[in-house]
Protein backbone atom coordinates (compact mmCIF):
# COMPACT_ATOMS: atom_id res chain seq x y z
CA UNK A 1 0.00 0.00 0.00
CA UNK A 2 2.94 2.57 0.54
CA UNK A 3 4.39 1.48 -1.95
CA UNK A 4 1.89 2.79 -4.47
CA UNK A 5 1.19 6.29 -2.71
CA UNK A 6 4.94 6.40 -2.54
CA UNK A 7 4.61 5.90 -6.69
CA UNK A 8 2.39 8.51 -6.99
CA UNK A 9 4.20 11.03 -4.64
CA UNK A 10 6.84 10.12 -6.79
CA UNK A 11 5.60 11.11 -9.92
CA UNK A 12 4.40 14.09 -8.38
CA UNK A 13 7.53 14.95 -7.61
CA UNK A 14 9.45 14.15 -10.59
CA UNK A 15 6.89 16.45 -12.93
CA UNK A 16 7.14 19.24 -10.45
CA UNK A 17 11.43 18.61 -10.75
CA UNK A 18 11.17 18.64 -14.66
CA UNK A 19 9.50 22.27 -14.75
CA UNK A 20 12.28 23.23 -12.47
CA UNK A 21 15.22 21.92 -14.58
CA UNK A 22 16.95 23.91 -16.89
CA UNK A 23 19.21 23.04 -19.25
CA UNK A 24 22.42 20.91 -17.31
CA UNK A 25 25.75 22.15 -17.97
CA UNK A 26 27.52 18.32 -17.91
CA UNK A 27 25.46 16.49 -20.27
CA UNK A 28 26.45 13.12 -20.55
CA UNK A 29 24.65 10.74 -23.14
CA UNK A 30 23.03 8.24 -21.62
CA UNK A 31 22.54 9.55 -18.19
CA UNK A 32 18.74 9.45 -18.42
CA UNK A 33 18.81 5.86 -19.37
CA UNK A 34 21.09 5.00 -16.61
CA UNK A 35 19.35 6.95 -14.12
CA UNK A 36 16.09 5.59 -14.53
CA UNK A 37 17.39 1.96 -14.48
CA UNK A 38 19.51 2.21 -11.54
CA UNK A 39 16.63 4.48 -9.93
CA UNK A 40 14.48 1.90 -10.10
CA UNK A 41 16.66 -1.42 -9.34
CA UNK A 42 17.48 0.57 -6.23
CA UNK A 43 14.23 1.62 -5.15
CA UNK A 44 12.87 -1.97 -5.98
CA UNK A 45 15.78 -3.28 -3.72
CA UNK A 46 14.78 -1.16 -0.93
CA UNK A 47 11.51 -2.36 -0.56
CA UNK A 48 12.40 -5.05 -0.91
CA UNK A 49 14.81 -5.23 1.66
CA UNK A 50 12.13 -3.68 3.93
CA UNK A 51 9.63 -6.77 3.31
CA UNK A 52 11.97 -9.75 3.30
CA UNK A 53 11.49 -11.59 6.15
CA UNK A 54 15.03 -13.12 6.30
CA UNK A 55 17.46 -10.90 7.21
CA UNK A 56 20.05 -12.65 4.75
CA UNK A 57 17.52 -11.11 2.07
CA UNK A 58 17.42 -7.85 3.14
CA UNK A 59 21.52 -7.78 3.52
CA UNK A 60 21.58 -8.82 -0.06
CA UNK A 61 19.36 -6.09 -1.36
CA UNK A 62 20.95 -3.79 0.48
CA UNK A 63 24.18 -4.51 -1.22
CA UNK A 64 21.93 -4.22 -4.69
CA UNK A 65 20.87 -0.58 -3.46
CA UNK A 66 24.30 0.28 -2.32
CA UNK A 67 25.91 -1.00 -5.83
CA UNK A 68 23.39 0.90 -7.55
CA UNK A 69 24.33 4.02 -5.69
CA UNK A 70 27.42 3.38 -6.34
CA UNK A 71 26.89 3.37 -10.27
CA UNK A 72 24.95 6.62 -9.58
CA UNK A 73 27.77 8.30 -7.81
CA UNK A 74 30.22 7.05 -10.75
CA UNK A 75 27.78 9.06 -13.12
CA UNK A 76 27.42 12.31 -11.24
CA UNK A 77 31.46 12.95 -11.88
CA UNK A 78 32.23 11.24 -8.16
CA UNK A 79 34.42 8.31 -8.86
CA UNK A 80 36.38 8.46 -6.00
CA UNK A 81 32.94 7.69 -3.88
CA UNK A 82 32.25 5.61 -5.91
CA UNK A 83 34.68 2.70 -5.77
CA UNK A 84 34.73 3.86 -1.70
CA UNK A 85 30.82 2.73 -1.96
CA UNK A 86 32.00 -0.51 -3.44
CA UNK A 87 34.88 -1.16 -1.32
CA UNK A 88 33.87 0.26 2.23
CA UNK A 89 30.10 -0.37 2.15
CA UNK A 90 29.69 -3.39 -0.38
CA UNK A 91 32.79 -5.21 0.48
CA UNK A 92 33.16 -4.28 4.22
CA UNK A 93 30.44 -3.01 6.05
CA UNK A 94 27.94 -5.51 4.48
CA UNK A 95 30.16 -8.26 4.91
CA UNK A 96 30.35 -7.49 8.54
CA UNK A 97 26.72 -7.32 8.57
CA UNK A 98 26.28 -10.74 7.11
CA UNK A 99 29.41 -12.01 9.82
CA UNK A 100 27.23 -11.01 12.56
CA UNK A 101 23.99 -12.57 10.97
CA UNK A 102 25.29 -15.70 10.79
CA UNK A 103 27.03 -15.36 14.78
CA UNK A 104 23.28 -13.99 15.69
CA UNK A 105 21.50 -17.39 13.40
CA UNK A 106 20.50 -16.83 9.75
CA UNK A 107 16.63 -19.11 11.32
CA UNK A 108 15.72 -15.94 12.88
CA UNK A 109 12.90 -14.36 11.01
CA UNK A 110 11.23 -11.04 12.22
CA UNK A 111 8.05 -11.97 14.49
CA UNK A 112 4.97 -10.33 12.28
CA UNK A 113 2.89 -10.10 15.83
CA UNK A 114 2.84 -6.25 16.25
CA UNK A 115 3.56 -4.98 20.06
CA UNK A 116 2.19 -0.98 19.39
CA UNK A 117 -1.35 -1.75 17.84
CA UNK A 118 -1.40 -0.02 14.38
CA UNK A 119 2.18 0.41 14.15
CA UNK A 120 2.81 -0.63 10.75
CA UNK A 121 -0.18 1.80 9.64
CA UNK A 122 0.98 4.83 11.65
CA UNK A 123 4.72 4.02 10.32
CA UNK A 124 3.19 3.97 6.62
CA UNK A 125 0.73 6.95 6.66
CA UNK A 126 4.03 8.74 8.56
CA UNK A 127 6.47 7.44 5.62
CA UNK A 128 4.01 9.15 3.48
CA UNK A 129 3.39 12.11 4.65
CA UNK A 130 7.04 12.56 5.42
CA UNK A 131 7.67 11.77 1.35
CA UNK A 132 4.77 14.39 0.72
CA UNK A 133 7.11 16.89 2.46
CA UNK A 134 10.43 16.51 0.91
CA UNK A 135 8.30 16.51 -2.37
CA UNK A 136 6.92 19.78 -1.53
CA UNK A 137 10.23 21.00 -0.86
CA UNK A 138 11.73 19.85 -3.36
CA UNK A 139 9.48 21.69 -5.75
CA UNK A 140 9.61 24.81 -4.21
CA UNK A 141 13.20 24.62 -3.91
CA UNK A 142 14.89 26.82 -6.97
CA UNK A 143 17.18 24.16 -7.49
CA UNK A 144 18.34 25.08 -11.53
CA UNK A 145 21.10 24.10 -13.78
CA UNK A 146 23.39 21.34 -12.35
CA UNK A 147 27.00 23.37 -13.10
CA UNK A 148 29.07 20.24 -13.49
CA UNK A 149 32.23 19.22 -11.91
CA UNK A 150 34.58 19.75 -15.20
CA UNK A 151 36.23 22.35 -13.31
CA UNK A 152 36.51 21.44 -9.71
CA UNK A 153 37.97 18.20 -11.52
CA UNK A 154 40.03 19.68 -13.86
CA UNK A 155 43.30 17.70 -12.16
CA UNK A 156 41.25 14.64 -11.19
CA UNK A 157 38.86 13.97 -8.57
CA UNK A 158 40.95 12.23 -6.08
CA UNK A 159 43.50 15.79 -6.68
CA UNK A 160 40.86 17.81 -6.20
CA UNK A 161 39.46 15.89 -3.10
CA UNK A 162 42.79 15.45 -1.58
CA UNK A 163 43.67 19.23 -1.81
CA UNK A 164 40.01 20.03 0.03
CA UNK A 165 40.38 17.33 2.70
CA UNK A 166 44.59 17.90 3.74
CA UNK A 167 43.67 21.89 3.61
CA UNK A 168 40.27 23.19 4.20
CA UNK A 169 38.80 20.06 6.12
CA UNK A 170 42.21 18.98 7.69
CA UNK A 171 40.98 19.66 11.13
CA UNK A 172 37.90 17.20 10.20
CA UNK A 173 39.82 14.59 9.05
CA UNK A 174 41.71 14.57 12.23
CA UNK A 175 38.78 14.07 13.92
CA UNK A 176 37.71 11.48 12.43
CA UNK A 177 41.18 9.62 13.11
CA UNK A 178 39.78 10.03 16.69
CA UNK A 179 36.78 8.54 15.93
CA UNK A 180 37.75 5.48 14.07
CA UNK A 181 40.07 4.82 17.22
CA UNK A 182 38.04 5.28 19.70
CA UNK A 183 35.34 3.12 18.03
CA UNK A 184 37.45 0.11 17.24
CA UNK A 185 38.12 0.37 21.12
CA UNK A 186 34.76 0.63 21.85
CA UNK A 187 34.23 -2.64 19.47
CA UNK A 188 36.71 -4.57 21.68
CA UNK A 189 35.49 -3.71 24.64
CA UNK A 190 31.89 -4.51 23.86
CA UNK A 191 33.42 -7.96 22.21
CA UNK A 192 35.27 -8.78 24.97
CA UNK A 193 34.95 -11.44 27.88
CA UNK A 194 36.09 -11.62 30.86
CA UNK A 195 37.65 -14.72 31.85
CA UNK A 196 35.60 -15.67 35.12
CA UNK A 197 37.59 -19.01 36.04
CA UNK A 198 40.17 -20.42 34.73
CA UNK A 199 40.54 -21.77 31.97
CA UNK A 200 40.11 -25.54 31.36
CA UNK A 201 42.92 -27.62 30.56
CA UNK A 202 42.92 -30.99 28.15
CA UNK A 203 42.87 -32.99 31.12
CA UNK A 204 39.71 -31.36 32.63
CA UNK A 205 37.55 -31.06 29.15
CA UNK A 206 38.63 -34.81 28.91
CA UNK A 207 37.29 -35.83 32.53
CA UNK A 208 34.18 -33.27 31.71
CA UNK A 209 33.65 -35.31 28.29
CA UNK A 210 34.23 -39.40 30.12
CA UNK A 211 32.09 -38.53 33.24
CA UNK A 212 29.00 -36.89 32.19
CA UNK A 213 28.19 -40.38 30.82
CA UNK A 214 27.22 -39.30 27.29
CA UNK A 215 28.44 -40.90 24.07
CA UNK A 216 32.11 -39.73 24.21
CA UNK A 217 33.05 -39.89 20.21
CA UNK A 218 32.78 -37.44 18.08
CA UNK A 219 29.15 -37.49 16.42
CA UNK A 220 28.16 -39.86 12.79
CA UNK A 221 28.60 -37.86 10.04
CA UNK A 222 25.91 -37.32 7.41
CA UNK A 223 25.37 -39.27 4.59
CA UNK A 224 26.87 -42.45 5.82
CA UNK A 225 25.37 -45.25 3.81
CA UNK A 226 22.45 -42.78 2.54
CA UNK A 227 22.27 -41.98 -1.07
CA UNK A 228 23.82 -39.14 -0.82
CA UNK A 229 27.10 -38.15 1.34
CA UNK A 230 24.99 -34.35 1.26
CA UNK A 231 25.34 -32.52 4.97
CA UNK A 232 21.45 -32.34 4.73
CA UNK A 233 21.25 -36.35 4.43
CA UNK A 234 21.17 -38.00 7.82
CA UNK A 235 23.58 -41.23 8.32
CA UNK A 236 22.05 -44.65 8.25
CA UNK A 237 22.61 -46.56 11.25
CA UNK A 238 23.80 -50.19 10.78
CA UNK A 239 19.63 -50.97 11.94
CA UNK A 240 18.50 -48.98 9.06
CA UNK A 241 16.76 -46.39 11.12
CA UNK A 242 18.17 -42.44 10.22
CA UNK A 243 20.42 -40.81 12.89
CA UNK A 244 19.43 -37.47 13.96
CA UNK A 245 22.03 -36.91 15.53
CA UNK A 246 24.45 -37.15 12.13
CA UNK A 247 22.63 -33.57 10.68
CA UNK A 248 23.24 -29.80 12.07
CA UNK A 249 19.82 -28.80 13.73
CA UNK A 250 20.04 -25.52 12.04
CA UNK A 251 20.38 -27.43 8.31
CA UNK A 252 17.77 -29.98 9.65
CA UNK A 253 14.73 -27.44 10.45
CA UNK A 254 15.30 -26.44 6.92
CA UNK A 255 12.39 -27.99 4.76
CA UNK A 256 13.26 -27.16 1.50
CA UNK A 257 16.85 -28.92 0.97
CA UNK A 258 14.72 -32.27 0.08
CA UNK A 259 14.15 -30.78 -4.06
CA UNK A 260 17.75 -30.02 -4.10
CA UNK A 261 18.41 -34.15 -4.05
CA UNK A 262 17.36 -34.65 -7.79
CA UNK A 263 18.36 -37.96 -8.72
CA UNK A 264 15.62 -39.31 -6.64
CA UNK A 265 14.02 -41.51 -9.62
CA UNK A 266 11.12 -39.90 -9.54
CA UNK A 267 10.30 -40.95 -5.93
CA UNK A 268 9.60 -38.85 -2.55
CA UNK A 269 12.11 -38.68 0.13
CA UNK A 270 10.23 -41.08 2.18
CA UNK A 271 10.47 -43.67 -0.44
CA UNK A 272 14.31 -43.44 -1.12
CA UNK A 273 14.99 -43.42 2.26
CA UNK A 274 12.54 -46.41 2.85
CA UNK A 275 14.49 -48.94 0.26
CA UNK A 276 17.55 -47.06 1.60
CA UNK A 277 16.63 -48.44 5.22
CA UNK A 278 15.29 -52.06 3.71
CA UNK A 279 18.89 -52.39 1.71
CA UNK A 280 20.99 -51.05 4.70
CA UNK A 281 18.89 -53.62 7.25
CA UNK A 282 19.29 -56.93 4.48
CA UNK A 283 23.01 -56.43 4.36
CA UNK A 284 22.92 -56.18 8.13
CA UNK A 285 20.79 -59.58 8.74
CA UNK A 286 23.04 -61.40 6.26
CA UNK A 287 26.45 -60.07 7.34
CA UNK A 288 24.98 -60.84 11.18
CA UNK A 289 24.06 -64.73 10.21
CA UNK A 290 27.26 -64.49 8.07
CA UNK A 291 29.01 -63.61 10.88
CA UNK A 292 27.36 -66.32 13.46
CA UNK A 293 28.79 -69.04 11.09
CA UNK A 294 32.57 -67.61 10.52
CA UNK A 295 34.82 -65.27 11.33
CA UNK A 296 35.92 -64.04 8.06
CA UNK A 297 35.85 -60.45 7.23
CA UNK A 298 36.25 -58.96 3.66
CA UNK A 299 36.69 -55.32 3.35
CA UNK A 300 33.86 -53.90 1.45
CA UNK A 301 30.97 -51.46 1.46
CA UNK A 302 28.49 -53.06 3.06
CA UNK A 303 25.80 -51.20 0.75
CA UNK A 304 27.04 -50.46 -2.53
CA UNK A 305 28.73 -54.13 -3.00
CA UNK A 306 26.74 -57.30 -3.19
CA UNK A 307 26.78 -58.86 0.52
CA UNK A 308 29.78 -61.62 -0.08
CA UNK A 309 29.42 -64.89 1.63
CA UNK A 310 31.98 -63.32 3.95
CA UNK A 311 30.14 -60.28 4.59
CA UNK A 312 31.06 -57.56 7.62
CA UNK A 313 30.35 -60.13 10.19
CA UNK A 314 33.21 -58.27 12.33
CA UNK A 315 31.72 -54.95 11.39
CA UNK A 316 28.29 -55.84 12.52
CA UNK A 317 29.25 -56.42 16.15
CA UNK A 318 31.17 -53.14 15.97
CA UNK A 319 28.02 -51.18 14.08
CA UNK A 320 25.63 -52.26 16.64
CA UNK A 321 27.44 -50.59 19.38
CA UNK A 322 27.88 -47.44 17.49
CA UNK A 323 23.65 -47.83 16.94
CA UNK A 324 23.26 -47.72 20.52
CA UNK A 325 25.73 -45.02 21.04
CA UNK A 326 23.67 -43.15 18.54
CA UNK A 327 20.57 -43.51 19.37
CA UNK B 1 19.30 15.06 -15.54
CA UNK B 2 18.36 17.50 -13.26
CA UNK B 3 19.47 17.63 -9.47
CA UNK B 4 15.89 17.71 -8.76
CA UNK B 5 16.02 13.31 -9.94
CA UNK B 6 18.68 12.82 -8.15
CA UNK B 7 17.07 14.23 -4.98
CA UNK B 8 13.90 12.77 -5.43
CA UNK B 9 15.56 9.67 -5.33
CA UNK B 10 17.49 10.43 -3.08
CA UNK B 11 14.40 11.54 -0.64
CA UNK B 12 12.51 7.71 -1.57
CA UNK B 13 15.11 5.70 -0.53
CA UNK B 14 15.36 8.17 2.71
CA UNK B 15 11.84 7.17 3.60
CA UNK B 16 11.81 3.15 3.25
CA UNK B 17 14.65 3.57 5.18
CA UNK B 18 13.20 5.31 7.99
CA UNK B 19 9.76 3.23 6.87
CA UNK B 20 11.82 -0.08 8.06
CA UNK B 21 13.55 1.87 10.94
CA UNK B 22 9.47 1.88 12.25
CA UNK B 23 8.47 -1.17 11.10
CA UNK B 24 11.12 -4.27 11.29
CA UNK B 25 11.72 -5.89 14.54
CA UNK B 26 15.32 -7.40 14.17
CA UNK B 27 18.05 -5.22 15.36
CA UNK B 28 20.22 -5.99 12.36
CA UNK B 29 17.61 -5.14 9.85
CA UNK B 30 16.96 -1.94 11.84
CA UNK B 31 20.61 -1.15 11.34
CA UNK B 32 20.51 -2.18 7.56
CA UNK B 33 17.97 0.31 7.03
CA UNK B 34 19.70 3.19 9.23
CA UNK B 35 22.46 2.29 6.87
CA UNK B 36 20.16 3.02 3.85
CA UNK B 37 19.53 5.94 5.26
CA UNK B 38 22.84 7.43 5.65
CA UNK B 39 23.53 6.35 1.90
CA UNK B 40 20.52 8.19 0.56
CA UNK B 41 21.91 11.41 2.10
CA UNK B 42 25.30 10.33 0.38
CA UNK B 43 23.30 10.68 -3.02
CA UNK B 44 21.77 13.82 -1.90
CA UNK B 45 25.06 15.32 -1.32
CA UNK B 46 27.09 14.07 -4.19
CA UNK B 47 24.19 15.94 -5.95
CA UNK B 48 24.79 19.54 -4.49
CA UNK B 49 28.36 18.83 -5.05
CA UNK B 50 27.65 18.64 -9.51
CA UNK B 51 24.92 21.36 -8.94
CA UNK B 52 27.50 23.83 -7.24
CA UNK B 53 30.50 22.69 -8.89
CA UNK B 54 32.43 22.27 -5.89
CA UNK B 55 33.68 19.52 -4.24
CA UNK B 56 32.64 19.94 -0.72
CA UNK B 57 29.85 17.88 -1.46
CA UNK B 58 31.27 14.89 -2.20
CA UNK B 59 34.08 15.29 0.81
CA UNK B 60 30.90 15.24 3.31
CA UNK B 61 29.65 12.15 2.03
CA UNK B 62 33.04 10.76 2.77
CA UNK B 63 32.66 12.01 6.14
CA UNK B 64 29.66 10.35 6.35
CA UNK B 65 30.91 7.01 4.91
CA UNK B 66 33.22 7.38 7.83
CA UNK B 67 31.40 7.75 10.25
CA UNK B 68 28.96 5.57 9.42
CA UNK B 69 31.47 2.53 9.36
CA UNK B 70 32.56 3.86 12.87
CA UNK B 71 28.82 3.64 13.49
CA UNK B 72 28.15 0.40 12.29
CA UNK B 73 31.18 -1.31 14.19
CA UNK B 74 30.20 -0.54 17.44
CA UNK B 75 26.60 -0.59 16.69
CA UNK B 76 27.20 -4.78 15.61
CA UNK B 77 28.92 -4.95 18.37
CA UNK B 78 26.65 -3.60 20.89
CA UNK B 79 23.94 -6.10 19.40
CA UNK B 80 26.00 -9.13 19.36
CA UNK B 81 26.68 -7.99 23.10
CA UNK B 82 22.68 -8.27 23.61
CA UNK B 83 22.44 -11.29 21.62
CA UNK B 84 25.27 -12.80 24.47
CA UNK B 85 23.48 -12.03 27.12
CA UNK B 86 19.90 -12.07 25.81
CA UNK B 87 19.71 -14.68 23.10
CA UNK B 88 17.78 -12.76 21.38
CA UNK B 89 18.24 -9.71 18.41
CA UNK B 90 14.50 -8.46 18.06
CA UNK B 91 14.63 -5.12 19.65
CA UNK B 92 11.07 -6.21 21.45
CA UNK B 93 13.04 -8.00 23.92
CA UNK B 94 15.29 -5.75 24.99
CA UNK B 95 13.27 -3.41 27.28
CA UNK B 96 14.84 -3.73 30.60
CA UNK B 97 14.78 -0.21 31.12
CA UNK B 98 11.47 0.16 30.32
CA UNK B 99 9.86 0.41 33.90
Amino acid sequence: MSAGLTGHALAGHVASGQVLAGHVADKQSGEPFFFWLLAVVSVCAALGMIFMRKAVHSALLLATVMLSLAALYAIQDAPFLAFVQVIVYTGAVLMLFLFVLMLVGVSSTDSLVETIRGQRFWAAIGAIGFVALLAVGLGNAALGDSAGLKTANGDGNVVGLARLLFKDYVFAFEATSALLITAALGAMVLAHRERTEPKPTQRDLSKGRFLSGDHPGPLPGPGTYARHNAVDMPALLPDGTPSELSVNPIIAARTDTVERHVDLHGETEEEALGQDVAAVRAVTRESRDAGAESRVVKAGSPVAGAPSEGGAGGGSAGNEREGEAGQ
Amino acid sequence: MSPGHYLALSAILFTIGALGVLVRRNAIVVFMCVELMLNATNLAFVSFSRMHGELDGQIIAFFVMVVAAAEVVVGLAIIMTIFRTRRSSSVDDANLLKY
